[in-house]
């Protein structure tokens, strides 16, 4: 029996609220910690940083191939679906009113997750009932606008696949590295920065014709 | 060139190298020209998706960086199952198509099952009424093999009314034919028909019940005497398992059989007939059994009913035992002829039915 004022009742008091209030101040220190990792991470994903790409894949990746193995996908499908979400999550950091409402953790697994249930759907080979072990977040809008993205590096792709030799190089080197027209003109061997100039615009206007040809079918 | 000289305005326009005046004249035109205007727009947009494409492809060349890297430290690999994962993970990845097999196979052994019940049934019905056929048989061991109370309509003249129906051939060409005593016993009128449809009109001249054979005689105007038989009528006794053939009428139609001799007696010890394994039907009584040789070495009278394609023919020796019986009794019949050579021997078998049909009648009267 535990009488009222006894000192040892006191002692163990004041050791289990210690330990309470301490556990509390660690969870805290952790979820800042995750917080601040986050955005870390989040900025240097968007600067193209290979560290970030690579401390978020660590952290993550694991979690999304048991996810997809569990439901009806290999490896492959996980390493696909993982590398989507990573470029959704790149187009969001890059974007100016860009603030994440939830842990990368819980971002890239609601994304994984919509991505493999469209997958399964566009297979309806199973049910879309995918078990879902992790907290998720609505993505449907950051979806929708990555398919939308996707649709356009996909034909844009495609139109560069088109245009060939030395159209593709010459647009590469002044629209996707910014090399200046001097520059380009000595790479290639054009006489002077006014012909590679006339070149480029040629080449542009085919890119255009052949990008909006296809994006009008699309 | 126009285009170009175009496109370079509006890149400058865009990226911010126009000057201050140059700024002022084109936004100016694209006030008042539609089409520069919607370039301008459409030239915003694809800068835009090429930058956007550079961007990510960029970003996807790093992405796969990372992932050589890490790929090398095993990150990708599948997870080792134990054997009961393996199962588990083998059982939800095709727990769809196991049910849908499941079903199948299901639904297949059910329709199997169906079926098999269908027709088992159908069989053992059908063996049911063969029994019942069979039992009502079974009061005579031989049953005459004679088609009782057939109705045919008969368009030749004299349009007999034919109550039954027998088989019968031609010894002489003069018109005398061979039949069975039973075939012609109920009968008070008798006609017989060839092949062609001829009808004729035909006299019984002698009957002997005992190895149940008659000679019947064509009386007919519209009868012409025929010069020679193809066949001939063996002597001698045939050797067991000689082969033969038989030309009958258990229809309408004359019918071809073939068969074997099986035994040199007949129905219980008869030594004036032989056992055949051949198939006959009422109707085949009377019909002639010629070996490959073109000789006539029986003629059909019975069947056993419980067995099997037991049939009894009378031998073809007995023919002439009766003819002498006839020529000794009158002596009009002294001029009958049997046939002595045979022209079928060698021939195709279809050759042989061909050239001999025309001799084998149908015996019918009423």
């Amino acid at each position: 029996m535990v009488k009222k004022g006894n000192p040892t009742f006191l002692k163990y008091f004041f050791f289990v609220a210690l330990g309470y209030y301490c556990t509390l101040l660690r969870i805290n220190i952790r979820l800042v910690n995750t917080i601040e990792q986050d955005q870390s991470l989040l900025k240097g994903l968007a600067e193209n940083d290979k560290n970030s790409i690579e401390t978020i894949y660590r952290l993550n990746y694991s979690m999304i191939q048991t996810f997809v193995l569990n439901n009806n996908g290999s490896v492959d499908d996980a390493r696909d679906i993982f590398q989507e979400a990573m470029v959704v999550l790149y187009e969001k950091s890059r974007a100016t009113t860009f603030s994440l409402s939830c842990q990368i953790k819980t971002y890239v697994y609601s994304i994984c997750r919509r991505l493999w249930l469209k997958r399964l759907q566009q297979l309806s080979k199973f049910s879309t009932q995918v078990e879902s072990l992790e907290d998720t977040v609505t993505v449907d809008e950051e979806i929708e606008e990555h398919e939308k993205i996707n649709n356009d590096f996909i034909i844009m792709e495609h139109a560069l696949g088109k245009i060939g030799e030395p159209c593709k190089s010459l647009l590469d080197a002044y629209y996707l590295q910014k090399k200046n027209m001097v520059e380009i003109a000595g790479e290639f061997g054009y006489t002077n920065a006014d012909n590679a100039k006339t070149q480029k615009y040629k080449c542009l206007i085919r890119l255009k014709k052949l990008f909006f040809a296809q994006y009008k079918n699309a | 060139m126009e285009d170009i000289l175009l496109l370079e305005t509006v890149e400058r326009y865009l990226s911010g190298d126009m000057s201050a005046e140059e700024v002022v004249v084109f936004e100016d035109l694209r006030k008042k020209n539609a089409d520069v205007d919607q370039m301008v727009v459409e030239h915003t947009y694809f800068l835009q998706g090429l930058d956007k494409y550079g961007v990510i492809k960029s970003f996807k060349h790093s992405l796969h960086e990372v992932e050589a890297n890490l790929y090398n430290e095993g990150i990708f690999d599948a997870p080792k199952l134990t054997s009961k994962k393996m199962v588990v993970n083998f059982w939800n990845k095709y727990k769809r198509n196991m049910a849908v097999a499941a079903s199948i196979a299901g639904f297949i052994s059910l329709l199997t099952l169906g079926l098999m019940i269908t027709y088992t049934k159908k069989y053992s019905n059908d063996h049911y009424v063969d029994l019942v056929k069979e039992l009502i048989k079974t009061n005579t061991d031989v049953s005459k093999l004679k088609n009782n109370h057939v109705i045919r309509p008969v368009n030749e003249k004299p349009e007999p009314k034919v109550d039954f129906r027998g088989t019968g051939f031609l010894i002489d060409g003069k018109g005398y034919l061979v039949t069975n005593a039973h075939v012609i016993s109920k009968m008070k009128n008798i006609y017989v028909e060839n092949t062609k449809g001829q009808f004729f009109a035909t006299a019984t001249v002698y009957t002997d019940n005992n190895v149940d054979l008659a000679i019947l005689k064509i009386n007919d105007t519209a009868f012409k005497v025929i010069t020679s038989l193809p066949y001939s009528i063996k002597k001698a006794n045939s050797d067991l398992g000689e082969q033969f053939f038989t030309l009958g009428f258990p229809r309408d139609e004359i019918v071809y059989g073939e068969g074997y001799v099986s035994a040199k007696s007949g129905n219980d010890g008869d030594t004036t007939s032989y056992q055949l394994t051949v198939s006959a039907n009422p109707g085949n009584s009377g019909g002639p059994v010629i070996n490959s040789n073109g000789e006539i070495i029986g003629i059909i009278t019975a069947k056993d009913s419980k067995a099997d394609g037991v049939v009894y023919a009378a031998k073809s020796k007995n023919i002439f035992k009766l003819l002498d019986k006839l020529k000794k009794e009158d002596n009009r019949y002294e001029l009958i002829k049997t046939p002595v050579n045979t022209n079928l021997k060698g021939l195709e078998r279809t050759q042989q039915v061909k050239k001999m049909e025309e001799f084998v009648y149908m015996v019918v009267g009423n």
